[in-house]
């Protein structure tokens, strides 16, 4: 198990109802944790339902959904950015 | 090359003025600025969000690309964040290159990364509500270009 930072953005953070938390976990992927996020409540359930709508960041860099959470501190949650 | 990430108005008359003042060498200075839209009055507010730390880092990484690509001697991105009201300066970009097709494709190309591989989220605020902003496939298709 390990202490891993998860951090939510943009309608993301609203709908779960936290800008970030510290999550314990053995989750080996992001897609591991998002399932273990997902099972907790029906907010969170709300939040993850489509990932194809979501991007992740590790350790402030974007990744896959199958990547693995190796050493990981930070994992964010966001929709598609919309800057400019 | 620098990068901003700030809540407070810039200059961006003083800001182009000074970028071209330092861009020695350079033969082409191409600035852009975002405003925010007002939808034909139904827009209140603007309020954007982003990910401390990310987007300095995010927005530094594109312009090391666009450094990368093209022959620039600077490159200048100021994005703000936070509740902005319409008419209000989102962000700019400046780019110097000995020429000008350098220095506007550079300029476009820092526009269509930062649109989508930066970490920032609009929220439109209307009389009626507040909406998140999508994303838009044209978007993404933007940086097949490159």
């Amino acid at each position: 198990m390990s202490e891993i930072d998860v951090l939510y953005f943009a309608w993301v953070r609203e709908r779960i109802g936290l800008p970030r938390e510290r999550v314990t976990t053995g989750a080996a992927t992001v897609a591991a944790l998002v399932a273990e996020l997902a099972a907790r409540e029906d907010r969170y359930a709300a939040a993850f339902a489509d990932v194809s709508a979501l991007r992740v960041a590790l350790d402030q860099d974007l990744a896959d959904f199958d990547a693995p959470l190796d050493g990981v501190r930070e994992v964010a949650f966001f929709p598609p950015m919309t800057g400019g | 090359m620098r990068v901003a990430v700030q809540a407070e108005a810039f200059d961006y008359g003083a800001e182009s003025a000074a970028f071209a003042a330092a861009a020695e060498g350079a033969g082409a200075v191409v600035t852009f600025l975002g405003v925010v839209r007002d939808n034909g009055g139904a827009l209140t507010a603007m309020e954007i969000e982003h990910y401390p730390g990310m987007t300095e880092k995010a927005i530094a990484g594109i312009v090391d690309q666009a450094a990368g690509r093209w022959p620039l001697t600077d490159a200048l991105v100021i994005h703000r964040h936070g509740r902005l009201a319409p008419g209000e300066a989102i962000m700019m970009v400046a780019t110097a290159s000995r020429h000008r097709a350098a220095a506007f494709a550079a300029a476009d190309f820092l526009m269509d990364y930062l649109k989508s591989r930066a970490p920032f989220w609009k929220k439109e605020i209307g009389a009626d509500g507040a909406e998140w902003v999508a994303a838009t496939e044209a978007d993404e298709a933007a940086l097949d270009r490159w």
